[in-house]
Protein backbone atom coordinates (compact mmCIF):
# COMPACT_ATOMS: atom_id res chain seq x y z
CA UNK A 1 0.00 0.00 0.00
CA UNK A 2 2.59 2.34 1.11
CA UNK A 3 4.27 1.80 -2.39
CA UNK A 4 1.01 2.61 -4.67
CA UNK A 5 0.26 5.66 -2.11
CA UNK A 6 3.55 7.12 -3.13
CA UNK A 7 2.94 6.87 -6.74
CA UNK A 8 2.17 10.33 -8.42
CA UNK A 9 -1.01 9.52 -10.57
CA UNK A 10 0.77 9.88 -14.01
CA UNK A 11 3.50 7.16 -12.55
CA UNK A 12 0.58 4.76 -11.35
CA UNK A 13 -1.41 5.21 -15.10
CA UNK A 14 1.89 4.07 -16.62
CA UNK A 15 2.22 1.03 -14.35
CA UNK A 16 -1.32 0.49 -15.51
CA UNK A 17 -0.33 0.36 -18.66
CA UNK A 18 2.57 -1.62 -18.53
CA UNK A 19 0.63 -4.52 -16.71
CA UNK A 20 2.66 -3.81 -13.69
CA UNK A 21 -0.22 -2.47 -11.45
CA UNK A 22 -3.60 -4.40 -10.88
CA UNK A 23 -5.88 -1.03 -11.78
CA UNK A 24 -8.66 -2.78 -9.46
CA UNK A 25 -5.67 -2.77 -6.24
CA UNK A 26 -4.89 0.59 -6.95
CA UNK A 27 -8.29 1.77 -6.76
CA UNK A 28 -9.36 -0.50 -3.60
CA UNK A 29 -6.44 1.28 -1.96
CA UNK A 30 -7.49 4.39 -2.17
CA UNK A 31 -11.09 3.27 -2.18
CA UNK A 32 -10.20 2.21 1.56
CA UNK A 33 -8.26 5.26 2.42
CA UNK A 34 -10.87 7.18 1.43
CA UNK A 35 -14.06 5.43 3.33
CA UNK A 36 -12.04 5.52 6.38
CA UNK A 37 -10.78 9.00 6.55
CA UNK A 38 -11.18 11.52 8.85
CA UNK A 39 -10.44 14.79 7.71
CA UNK A 40 -14.36 14.92 6.15
CA UNK A 41 -12.88 15.47 2.77
CA UNK A 42 -15.82 12.98 1.29
CA UNK A 43 -19.38 13.28 1.43
CA UNK A 44 -19.61 10.02 -0.74
CA UNK A 45 -17.17 7.32 -1.64
CA UNK A 46 -17.66 4.38 -4.39
CA UNK A 47 -18.30 0.82 -3.47
CA UNK A 48 -15.50 -0.47 -5.63
CA UNK A 49 -14.38 -0.01 -9.10
CA UNK A 50 -16.57 0.25 -12.22
CA UNK A 51 -16.97 -3.16 -13.78
CA UNK A 52 -14.88 -4.14 -16.90
CA UNK A 53 -12.55 -1.72 -15.82
CA UNK A 54 -9.48 -2.39 -18.78
CA UNK A 55 -7.58 0.08 -18.62
CA UNK A 56 -4.03 -1.01 -20.64
CA UNK A 57 -4.71 1.78 -23.43
CA UNK A 58 -6.16 4.37 -20.93
CA UNK A 59 -4.45 7.34 -21.40
CA UNK A 60 -5.45 7.87 -17.48
CA UNK A 61 -5.04 4.71 -16.59
CA UNK A 62 -7.60 3.53 -14.54
CA UNK A 63 -6.01 6.24 -11.53
CA UNK A 64 -9.35 6.95 -9.41
CA UNK A 65 -10.74 10.32 -9.62
CA UNK A 66 -12.03 12.26 -6.38
CA UNK A 67 -14.91 14.62 -7.77
CA UNK A 68 -16.25 18.36 -6.49
CA UNK A 69 -19.55 17.13 -5.23
CA UNK A 70 -21.10 20.33 -7.01
CA UNK A 71 -19.84 18.00 -10.18
CA UNK A 72 -23.30 16.34 -11.26
CA UNK A 73 -22.80 12.18 -11.09
CA UNK A 74 -25.44 10.21 -12.52
CA UNK A 75 -26.99 8.17 -9.73
CA UNK A 76 -24.66 9.96 -7.42
CA UNK A 77 -25.22 12.17 -4.64
CA UNK A 78 -24.26 15.83 -5.96
CA UNK A 79 -24.90 18.52 -3.31
CA UNK A 80 -22.97 21.21 -4.06
CA UNK A 81 -22.33 21.16 -0.37
CA UNK A 82 -25.65 22.47 0.53
CA UNK A 83 -29.01 20.92 2.34
CA UNK A 84 -31.24 21.98 -0.12
CA UNK A 85 -30.04 19.55 -2.55
CA UNK A 86 -29.39 16.80 0.66
CA UNK A 87 -29.73 13.26 -1.26
CA UNK A 88 -30.13 14.43 -4.68
CA UNK A 89 -28.96 12.37 -7.32
CA UNK A 90 -28.91 13.65 -10.92
CA UNK A 91 -29.84 11.78 -14.11
CA UNK A 92 -26.95 12.60 -15.89
CA UNK A 93 -23.06 13.39 -15.47
CA UNK A 94 -21.19 16.59 -15.95
CA UNK A 95 -19.02 16.90 -19.33
CA UNK A 96 -15.58 17.08 -17.69
CA UNK A 97 -16.22 13.63 -15.07
CA UNK A 98 -17.50 12.10 -18.24
CA UNK A 99 -14.73 12.53 -20.69
CA UNK A 100 -12.03 11.70 -17.79
CA UNK A 101 -14.22 8.29 -17.02
CA UNK A 102 -13.86 7.85 -20.80
CA UNK A 103 -10.16 8.44 -20.64
CA UNK A 104 -9.25 6.05 -18.29
CA UNK A 105 -10.32 7.85 -14.76
CA UNK A 106 -12.97 6.05 -12.90
CA UNK A 107 -15.37 8.08 -10.02
CA UNK A 108 -13.72 7.36 -6.45
CA UNK A 109 -15.81 9.40 -4.71
CA UNK A 110 -17.35 12.76 -4.23
CA UNK A 111 -15.33 15.62 -1.81
CA UNK A 112 -16.90 18.33 0.60
CA UNK A 113 -17.00 22.06 -0.44
CA UNK A 114 -18.04 24.82 0.44
CA UNK A 115 -21.83 25.76 0.28
CA UNK A 116 -22.46 26.11 -3.80
CA UNK A 117 -18.10 26.92 -3.83
CA UNK A 118 -19.09 30.13 -1.60
CA UNK A 119 -16.16 30.54 0.48
CA UNK A 120 -12.38 30.30 1.51
CA UNK A 121 -12.33 28.06 4.19
CA UNK A 122 -14.65 24.48 3.64
CA UNK A 123 -16.56 26.01 6.66
CA UNK A 124 -19.23 26.80 4.56
CA UNK A 125 -20.18 23.55 3.59
CA UNK A 126 -23.79 22.18 4.38
CA UNK A 127 -22.12 18.49 5.57
CA UNK A 128 -19.23 20.00 8.29
CA UNK A 129 -15.97 21.33 7.73
CA UNK A 130 -13.48 19.96 6.25
CA UNK A 131 -9.57 19.61 8.29
CA UNK A 132 -6.71 20.00 6.80
CA UNK A 133 -4.49 17.57 6.68
CA UNK A 134 -0.99 19.49 7.81
CA UNK A 135 -2.59 20.81 11.03
CA UNK A 136 -6.12 19.17 11.80
CA UNK A 137 -6.77 22.26 13.66
CA UNK A 138 -6.42 24.25 10.62
CA UNK A 139 -8.97 24.92 7.46
CA UNK A 140 -7.97 23.87 3.98
CA UNK A 141 -9.32 26.67 2.04
CA UNK A 142 -12.15 26.46 0.05
CA UNK A 143 -14.10 26.20 -1.91
CA UNK A 144 -12.71 22.88 -3.31
CA UNK A 145 -11.35 22.61 -0.04
CA UNK A 146 -12.51 18.47 -0.02
CA UNK A 147 -10.43 17.73 -3.13
CA UNK A 148 -7.45 19.55 -2.17
CA UNK A 149 -7.73 17.79 1.29
CA UNK A 150 -8.20 14.45 0.10
CA UNK A 151 -4.67 14.14 -2.55
CA UNK A 152 -2.70 16.07 -0.24
CA UNK A 153 -3.47 13.31 2.59
CA UNK A 154 -3.51 10.60 -0.01
CA UNK A 155 -6.62 9.92 0.35
CA UNK A 156 -6.97 10.41 -3.42
CA UNK A 157 -4.73 10.24 -6.12
CA UNK A 158 -6.17 13.18 -8.28
CA UNK A 159 -8.86 15.36 -7.77
CA UNK A 160 -11.15 17.86 -9.81
CA UNK A 161 -12.65 21.13 -8.84
CA UNK A 162 -13.85 24.15 -9.80
CA UNK A 163 -12.62 27.98 -9.20
CA UNK A 164 -14.46 31.11 -9.56
CA UNK A 165 -12.25 33.67 -7.67
CA UNK A 166 -9.57 31.48 -6.44
CA UNK A 167 -11.49 27.60 -5.42
CA UNK A 168 -8.68 25.96 -6.80
CA UNK A 169 -5.75 27.76 -6.27
CA UNK A 170 -6.46 28.86 -2.66
CA UNK A 171 -7.12 25.09 -1.32
CA UNK A 172 -4.11 23.75 -3.31
CA UNK A 173 -2.05 26.53 -1.34
CA UNK A 174 -3.02 25.50 1.55
CA UNK A 175 -2.77 21.90 1.10
CA UNK A 176 0.28 22.02 -0.02
CA UNK A 177 -0.25 20.66 -3.63
CA UNK A 178 -1.27 21.64 -7.32
CA UNK A 179 -4.07 23.52 -8.53
CA UNK A 180 -4.94 24.97 -12.11
CA UNK A 181 -7.25 27.17 -12.75
CA UNK A 182 -8.03 27.56 -16.67
CA UNK A 183 -8.17 29.54 -19.09
CA UNK A 184 -12.51 30.58 -19.00
CA UNK A 185 -13.55 28.22 -22.00
CA UNK A 186 -10.90 25.31 -22.13
CA UNK A 187 -13.73 23.25 -20.17
CA UNK A 188 -16.83 22.55 -20.30
CA UNK A 189 -19.13 23.57 -17.52
CA UNK A 190 -22.06 21.61 -18.62
CA UNK A 191 -22.91 19.64 -15.22
CA UNK A 192 -21.43 22.36 -12.84
CA UNK A 193 -23.80 23.22 -10.38
CA UNK A 194 -23.48 27.28 -11.14
CA UNK A 195 -22.04 29.83 -9.00
CA UNK A 196 -21.10 32.73 -10.79
CA UNK A 197 -21.62 31.42 -14.61
CA UNK A 198 -19.09 34.10 -16.02
CA UNK A 199 -16.18 32.91 -13.78
CA UNK A 200 -16.76 29.20 -12.92
CA UNK A 201 -13.84 27.07 -14.21
CA UNK A 202 -13.23 23.06 -13.66
CA UNK A 203 -9.51 22.35 -13.02
CA UNK A 204 -7.26 19.91 -11.58
CA UNK A 205 -6.33 19.59 -8.26
CA UNK A 206 -2.82 17.13 -7.97
CA UNK A 207 0.13 15.85 -6.28
CA UNK A 208 2.49 17.84 -9.09
CA UNK A 209 2.41 19.41 -11.98
CA UNK A 210 2.93 16.50 -14.14
CA UNK A 211 -0.61 14.88 -13.08
CA UNK A 212 -2.28 18.28 -13.50
CA UNK A 213 -0.79 18.58 -17.23
CA UNK A 214 -2.18 14.72 -17.91
CA UNK A 215 -5.37 15.41 -16.07
CA UNK A 216 -6.05 18.86 -18.04
CA UNK A 217 -5.10 17.24 -20.90
CA UNK A 218 -8.36 15.41 -20.85
CA UNK A 219 -10.84 17.98 -19.68
CA UNK A 220 -10.42 20.32 -22.61
CA UNK A 221 -12.38 21.09 -25.47
CA UNK A 222 -15.52 22.47 -26.97
CA UNK A 223 -18.65 21.04 -25.79
CA UNK A 224 -22.17 21.75 -27.55
CA UNK A 225 -24.28 21.37 -24.12
CA UNK A 226 -22.18 24.88 -23.08
CA UNK A 227 -22.24 27.42 -25.79
CA UNK A 228 -19.37 29.03 -23.74
CA UNK A 229 -16.48 26.45 -24.15
CA UNK A 230 -14.32 26.47 -26.31
CA UNK A 231 -11.58 23.97 -28.64
CA UNK A 232 -8.43 24.36 -26.99
CA UNK A 233 -5.59 25.48 -29.52
CA UNK A 234 -2.63 23.16 -30.39
CA UNK A 235 -1.97 20.40 -28.19
CA UNK A 236 -0.89 19.76 -24.75
CA UNK A 237 1.76 17.41 -23.76
CA UNK A 238 3.62 16.88 -20.70
CA UNK A 239 6.05 19.37 -19.18
CA UNK A 240 9.37 19.06 -19.94
CA UNK A 241 10.98 22.28 -19.60
CA UNK A 242 14.15 22.41 -17.38
CA UNK A 243 14.70 26.16 -17.10
CA UNK A 244 13.29 29.09 -17.14
CA UNK A 245 16.03 30.82 -20.10
CA UNK A 246 13.94 33.92 -21.38
CA UNK A 247 10.87 33.82 -19.41
CA UNK A 248 9.95 36.58 -18.24
CA UNK A 249 8.26 36.78 -14.52
CA UNK A 250 6.61 40.57 -13.72
CA UNK A 251 5.90 40.65 -10.14
CA UNK A 252 2.68 43.12 -9.28
CA UNK A 253 3.32 45.60 -6.89
CA UNK A 254 -0.09 45.72 -6.12
CA UNK A 255 -0.76 42.26 -5.59
CA UNK A 256 2.40 41.69 -3.25
CA UNK A 257 2.91 44.87 -1.46
CA UNK A 258 1.44 45.56 1.96
CA UNK A 259 -2.09 46.10 0.48
CA UNK A 260 -2.36 42.77 0.49
CA UNK A 261 -1.53 41.85 3.81
CA UNK A 262 0.88 38.99 2.81
CA UNK A 263 2.34 37.39 5.81
CA UNK A 264 6.22 37.37 6.55
CA UNK A 265 6.51 33.66 6.35
CA UNK A 266 4.66 33.81 3.02
CA UNK A 267 6.95 36.50 1.43
CA UNK A 268 9.66 34.85 1.94
CA UNK A 269 9.12 31.67 0.67
CA UNK A 270 7.75 33.94 -2.02
CA UNK A 271 10.92 35.95 -2.78
CA UNK A 272 12.79 32.31 -2.23
CA UNK A 273 11.25 31.07 -5.47
CA UNK A 274 12.06 34.33 -6.97
CA UNK A 275 15.43 33.70 -6.76
CA UNK A 276 15.19 30.07 -7.70
CA UNK A 277 13.47 31.34 -10.92
CA UNK A 278 16.14 33.79 -11.31
CA UNK A 279 18.82 31.02 -11.11
CA UNK A 280 16.81 28.49 -13.76
CA UNK A 281 17.26 31.76 -16.63
CA UNK A 282 14.32 33.81 -15.52
CA UNK A 283 13.96 37.63 -15.51
CA UNK A 284 12.17 38.66 -12.74
CA UNK A 285 11.25 42.79 -12.91
CA UNK A 286 8.28 44.47 -10.98
CA UNK A 287 5.15 45.31 -13.20
CA UNK A 288 1.64 47.08 -12.88
CA UNK A 289 -1.77 45.93 -12.77
CA UNK A 290 -2.99 49.58 -11.51
CA UNK A 291 -7.02 48.29 -11.05
CA UNK A 292 -5.89 44.65 -8.90
CA UNK A 293 -6.71 45.99 -6.17
CA UNK A 294 -10.14 47.06 -6.55
CA UNK A 295 -10.54 43.33 -8.37
CA UNK A 296 -11.94 42.34 -4.82
CA UNK A 297 -15.12 44.68 -4.74
CA UNK A 298 -15.68 43.99 -8.73
CA UNK A 299 -16.02 39.99 -7.80
CA UNK A 300 -17.87 40.65 -4.70
CA UNK A 301 -20.62 42.36 -6.91
CA UNK A 302 -20.41 40.27 -9.86
CA UNK A 303 -20.19 36.68 -8.46
CA UNK A 304 -22.84 37.56 -5.82
CA UNK A 305 -24.82 39.14 -8.69
CA UNK A 306 -25.07 35.98 -10.91
CA UNK A 307 -25.38 33.63 -8.09
CA UNK A 308 -28.45 35.26 -6.68
CA UNK A 309 -29.93 34.68 -10.48
CA UNK A 310 -28.58 31.48 -10.75
CA UNK A 311 -29.79 30.11 -7.28
CA UNK A 312 -33.26 31.14 -8.05
CA UNK A 313 -33.62 27.76 -9.17
CA UNK A 314 -33.58 26.08 -5.82
CA UNK A 315 -37.49 27.02 -5.08
CA UNK A 316 -38.83 23.10 -3.40
CA UNK A 317 -40.57 22.64 -7.28
CA UNK A 318 -38.22 20.58 -9.43
CA UNK A 319 -35.55 19.07 -7.24
CA UNK A 320 -34.23 19.31 -3.70
CA UNK A 321 -35.57 19.97 -0.08
CA UNK A 322 -39.28 21.56 0.16
CA UNK A 323 -40.99 23.26 3.44
CA UNK A 324 -44.17 24.33 4.16
CA UNK A 325 -45.87 22.73 0.62
CA UNK A 326 -49.17 22.67 2.18
CA UNK A 327 -49.20 26.65 2.52
CA UNK A 328 -49.37 29.25 -0.50
CA UNK A 329 -46.47 29.10 -3.31
CA UNK A 330 -44.67 32.38 -2.35
CA UNK A 331 -44.51 31.00 1.55
CA UNK A 332 -43.20 28.00 0.37
CA UNK A 333 -40.76 29.14 -1.75
CA UNK A 334 -39.38 31.84 0.98
CA UNK A 335 -39.54 28.67 3.62
CA UNK A 336 -37.61 25.95 1.54
CA UNK A 337 -34.98 29.00 0.70
CA UNK A 338 -34.52 29.92 4.53
CA UNK A 339 -34.10 26.36 5.72
CA UNK A 340 -31.91 25.06 2.93
CA UNK A 341 -29.38 27.71 2.45
CA UNK A 342 -26.71 28.25 5.14
CA UNK A 343 -25.71 31.73 6.43
CA UNK A 344 -22.90 32.36 3.81
CA UNK A 345 -25.28 31.93 0.52
CA UNK A 346 -28.13 34.00 2.51
CA UNK A 347 -25.43 36.53 2.29
CA UNK A 348 -23.96 36.72 -1.17
CA UNK A 349 -28.03 36.09 -2.39
CA UNK A 350 -28.63 39.24 -0.30
CA UNK A 351 -25.43 40.89 -1.59
CA UNK A 352 -26.38 39.81 -5.43
CA UNK A 353 -29.81 40.77 -5.09
CA UNK A 354 -29.39 44.40 -3.72
CA UNK A 355 -26.73 45.27 -6.59
CA UNK A 356 -28.65 43.93 -9.36
CA UNK A 357 -32.18 45.99 -8.13
CA UNK A 358 -33.60 48.85 -9.48
CA UNK A 359 -31.94 52.23 -8.61
CA UNK A 360 -28.55 50.46 -7.55
CA UNK A 361 -27.66 48.54 -10.81
CA UNK A 362 -25.44 51.32 -12.41
CA UNK A 363 -23.96 51.89 -9.35
CA UNK A 364 -22.79 48.30 -7.85
CA UNK A 365 -23.31 45.59 -11.01
CA UNK A 366 -22.46 48.35 -13.94
CA UNK A 367 -19.89 49.82 -12.49
CA UNK A 368 -18.17 45.95 -11.16
CA UNK A 369 -17.82 45.67 -14.94
CA UNK A 370 -16.70 48.10 -16.10
CA UNK A 371 -13.84 47.41 -13.34
CA UNK A 372 -13.81 44.23 -14.81
CA UNK A 373 -12.82 45.50 -18.33
CA UNK A 374 -9.61 47.55 -16.63
CA UNK A 375 -8.68 44.70 -15.33
CA UNK A 376 -8.28 42.64 -18.39
CA UNK A 377 -6.69 45.87 -19.92
CA UNK A 378 -4.17 45.48 -17.10
CA UNK A 379 -3.23 42.42 -17.59
CA UNK A 380 -2.98 42.54 -21.43
CA UNK A 381 -0.42 45.30 -20.81
CA UNK A 382 1.08 43.83 -18.79
CA UNK A 383 1.93 40.20 -20.99
CA UNK A 384 3.28 42.59 -23.92
CA UNK A 385 5.92 42.91 -21.59
CA UNK A 386 6.23 39.68 -19.30
CA UNK A 387 4.92 35.58 -19.81
CA UNK A 388 3.76 35.43 -16.95
CA UNK A 389 2.72 37.30 -13.73
CA UNK A 390 3.71 35.94 -10.41
CA UNK A 391 2.11 36.48 -6.95
CA UNK A 392 2.00 34.64 -3.97
CA UNK A 393 -1.43 32.06 -4.10
CA UNK A 394 -3.25 33.12 -0.68
CA UNK A 395 -1.73 36.09 1.35
CA UNK A 396 -1.86 33.71 4.45
CA UNK A 397 -0.97 30.13 5.19
CA UNK A 398 -3.88 27.84 6.61
CA UNK A 399 -5.55 29.36 9.27
CA UNK A 400 -7.67 27.90 12.32
CA UNK A 401 -10.99 26.92 12.12
CA UNK A 402 -13.32 29.14 13.48
CA UNK A 403 -10.77 32.32 12.98
CA UNK A 404 -12.27 34.13 10.22
CA UNK A 405 -15.75 32.85 10.62
CA UNK A 406 -17.49 36.32 12.31
CA UNK A 407 -15.75 38.56 10.02
CA UNK A 408 -17.18 37.97 6.03
CA UNK A 409 -14.58 40.54 5.05
CA UNK A 410 -12.06 39.34 6.69
CA UNK A 411 -12.56 35.92 4.87
CA UNK A 412 -13.38 37.71 1.86
CA UNK A 413 -9.69 38.96 1.88
CA UNK A 414 -7.81 35.75 1.30
CA UNK A 415 -8.65 36.13 -2.42
CA UNK A 416 -6.95 39.36 -2.85
CA UNK A 417 -4.44 37.28 -4.96
CA UNK A 418 -6.60 35.11 -6.65
CA UNK A 419 -9.87 36.88 -8.29
CA UNK A 420 -8.00 39.09 -10.53
CA UNK A 421 -7.62 36.31 -13.13
CA UNK A 422 -10.77 35.23 -13.23
CA UNK A 423 -12.31 38.36 -13.92
CA UNK A 424 -9.63 38.71 -16.86
CA UNK A 425 -10.40 34.64 -17.70
CA UNK A 426 -6.76 33.95 -17.59
CA UNK A 427 -5.02 31.03 -16.16
CA UNK A 428 -3.33 30.27 -13.65
CA UNK A 429 -1.78 27.66 -11.29
CA UNK A 430 -0.61 27.20 -7.86
CA UNK A 431 2.25 25.13 -6.64
CA UNK A 432 3.87 24.56 -3.29
CA UNK A 433 6.86 26.69 -2.78
CA UNK A 434 7.56 25.86 0.78
CA UNK A 435 6.88 25.79 4.49
CA UNK A 436 6.02 28.43 7.02
CA UNK A 437 6.00 27.30 10.40
CA UNK A 438 5.37 23.89 8.79
CA UNK A 439 1.96 24.83 6.63
CA UNK A 440 2.36 25.01 3.19
CA UNK A 441 2.70 28.15 0.97
CA UNK A 442 1.44 28.51 -2.81
CA UNK A 443 3.44 30.48 -5.36
CA UNK A 444 0.85 31.47 -8.42
CA UNK A 445 2.30 32.01 -12.10
CA UNK A 446 -0.83 33.79 -13.79
CA UNK A 447 -0.58 34.12 -18.07
CA UNK A 448 -2.73 34.99 -20.78
CA UNK A 449 -5.57 33.66 -22.54
CA UNK A 450 -4.94 29.52 -23.54
CA UNK A 451 -1.19 29.96 -22.51
CA UNK A 452 -1.83 26.35 -20.29
CA UNK A 453 0.90 24.39 -21.77
CA UNK A 454 3.90 27.49 -21.30
CA UNK A 455 2.82 27.66 -17.94
CA UNK A 456 2.69 23.92 -17.10
CA UNK A 457 6.12 24.02 -18.73
CA UNK A 458 7.47 26.71 -16.10
CA UNK A 459 5.53 25.42 -13.22
CA UNK A 460 7.08 22.18 -13.71
CA UNK A 461 10.85 23.60 -14.15
CA UNK A 462 9.97 25.74 -10.92
CA UNK A 463 8.66 22.84 -9.36
CA UNK A 464 11.62 20.33 -9.63
CA UNK A 465 13.86 23.58 -8.22
CA UNK A 466 11.85 23.77 -4.97
CA UNK A 467 11.33 20.21 -4.26
CA UNK A 468 8.49 20.63 -2.02
CA UNK A 469 8.40 17.28 -0.15
CA UNK A 470 4.47 16.97 0.57
CA UNK A 471 4.63 13.17 1.74
CA UNK A 472 4.37 14.18 5.50
CA UNK A 473 0.55 14.88 5.00
CA UNK A 474 -0.06 11.66 3.40
CA UNK A 475 1.35 10.48 6.80
CA UNK B 1 -25.50 51.75 4.86
CA UNK B 2 -28.44 49.35 4.61
CA UNK B 3 -31.63 49.47 6.88
CA UNK B 4 -33.85 46.96 8.22
CA UNK B 5 -36.44 47.71 5.80
CA UNK B 6 -34.07 47.72 2.86
CA UNK B 7 -32.70 44.25 4.32
CA UNK B 8 -36.80 42.77 4.25
CA UNK B 9 -37.20 44.60 0.50
CA UNK B 10 -34.17 42.46 -0.74
CA UNK B 11 -35.07 39.40 0.99
CA UNK B 12 -38.37 39.49 -0.50
CA UNK B 13 -36.84 39.90 -4.11
CA UNK B 14 -34.76 37.07 -3.21
CA UNK B 15 -37.51 34.98 -1.92
CA UNK B 16 -36.07 34.51 1.17
CA UNK B 17 -37.02 34.28 4.72
CA UNK B 18 -35.06 36.09 7.29
CA UNK B 19 -35.88 35.77 11.09
CA UNK B 20 -35.45 39.27 12.79
CA UNK B 21 -31.98 38.25 14.30
CA UNK B 22 -30.79 37.61 10.59
CA UNK B 23 -32.33 40.62 9.37
CA UNK B 24 -30.26 42.35 12.10
CA UNK B 25 -27.06 40.64 11.40
CA UNK B 26 -27.38 40.96 7.32
CA UNK B 27 -27.88 44.63 7.65
CA UNK B 28 -24.65 45.05 9.69
CA UNK B 29 -22.66 42.62 7.71
CA UNK B 30 -23.77 43.71 4.40
CA UNK B 31 -23.12 47.55 5.55
CA UNK B 32 -19.86 46.39 6.31
CA UNK B 33 -19.24 44.59 3.25
CA UNK B 34 -20.60 47.33 0.99
CA UNK B 35 -18.51 50.08 2.26
CA UNK B 36 -15.38 48.54 1.05
CA UNK B 37 -16.86 47.65 -2.39
CA UNK B 38 -17.95 50.77 -2.35
CA UNK B 39 -14.61 52.40 -3.06
CA UNK B 40 -14.74 51.24 -6.46
CA UNK B 41 -17.21 54.61 -6.85
CA UNK B 42 -14.00 56.37 -6.77
CA UNK B 43 -12.41 55.48 -9.91
CA UNK B 44 -12.87 57.27 -13.23
CA UNK B 45 -14.37 54.90 -15.79
CA UNK B 46 -16.03 56.84 -18.04
CA UNK B 47 -16.37 55.58 -21.63
CA UNK B 48 -15.32 52.18 -20.17
CA UNK B 49 -17.20 49.53 -21.78
CA UNK B 50 -18.64 47.30 -19.87
CA UNK B 51 -17.54 43.23 -19.59
CA UNK B 52 -20.38 40.75 -19.12
CA UNK B 53 -18.30 38.12 -20.72
CA UNK B 54 -14.79 37.41 -21.26
CA UNK B 55 -14.91 34.95 -24.11
CA UNK B 56 -14.94 36.52 -27.75
CA UNK B 57 -17.72 34.37 -28.85
CA UNK B 58 -21.65 35.98 -30.34
CA UNK B 59 -23.72 33.64 -31.51
CA UNK B 60 -22.55 29.74 -30.43
CA UNK B 61 -24.75 28.69 -33.56
CA UNK B 62 -25.48 24.97 -33.86
CA UNK B 63 -27.99 22.36 -36.02
CA UNK B 64 -31.69 22.55 -34.54
CA UNK B 65 -32.00 18.76 -34.48
CA UNK B 66 -34.05 17.09 -32.53
CA UNK B 67 -32.90 14.60 -30.01
CA UNK B 68 -34.95 12.96 -27.62
CA UNK B 69 -34.87 14.62 -24.11
CA UNK B 70 -35.27 12.80 -20.54
CA UNK B 71 -38.12 10.27 -19.91
CA UNK B 72 -40.69 12.27 -17.86
CA UNK B 73 -40.40 9.80 -15.06
CA UNK B 74 -36.95 10.08 -14.46
CA UNK B 75 -36.94 14.01 -14.66
CA UNK B 76 -39.98 13.69 -11.82
CA UNK B 77 -38.10 10.62 -9.84
CA UNK B 78 -35.78 14.14 -8.44
CA UNK B 79 -39.22 16.75 -7.24
CA UNK B 80 -40.62 16.79 -3.87
CA UNK B 81 -43.73 16.17 -5.04
CA UNK B 82 -44.79 14.33 -8.43
CA UNK B 83 -48.10 15.34 -9.48
CA UNK B 84 -50.12 13.85 -12.60
CA UNK B 85 -46.84 13.77 -14.83
CA UNK B 86 -46.03 17.11 -13.55
CA UNK B 87 -43.83 19.10 -10.32
CA UNK B 88 -47.07 19.84 -8.05
CA UNK B 89 -46.93 23.26 -6.18
CA UNK B 90 -48.72 24.66 -3.58
CA UNK B 91 -51.71 26.87 -4.95
CA UNK B 92 -50.53 30.85 -5.35
CA UNK B 93 -53.87 32.04 -4.58
CA UNK B 94 -53.86 29.56 -1.39
CA UNK B 95 -53.87 32.59 1.91
CA UNK B 96 -50.50 33.13 3.38
CA UNK B 97 -50.26 32.31 6.84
Amino acid sequence: MTEILELTAAAAAERVRAGELDPAELFDAYRERAAAEELNAFTWVADGPPANGDYSSAPLGGVPLAVKDLFCTEGVPSQAGSKILEGYRPPYTATVVRKLAQAGAPLLGKTNQDEFAMGSSNENSGFGPVLNPWDRTRVPGGSSGGSAAAVAAGLAPWAIGTDTGGSIRQPAALCGIVGLKPTYGACSRYGMIAFASSLDQAGPLTRDVTDAALLFSRMVGRDHCDSTSLEFPGELTLPKAQDLKGIRLGVPEELTGDTGGVEPGVRESFEATLKLAEGLGATIEPCQLPHAPHALSAYYLIAPAEASANLARFDGVRYGLRVDGDKDLLTMYAHTRAAGFGPEVKRRIMLGTYALSSGYYDAYYGTAQKVRTKISEDFRAAFERFDFVVTPTSPWTAFELGAKTDDPLAMYLNDFCTVPMPLAGIPAISIPSGLSDDLPVGFQLAGPAFSEQRLLDAAYALERAIGFDGSSARR
Amino acid sequence: MLDRDQVLHVARLARLELNDAEVERMASELSHVLDHIEKIGELDLEGVPPTSHVVDVTNALRQDVPVPSFPRDVILAAAPEPLEGGFGVPSPGASPE
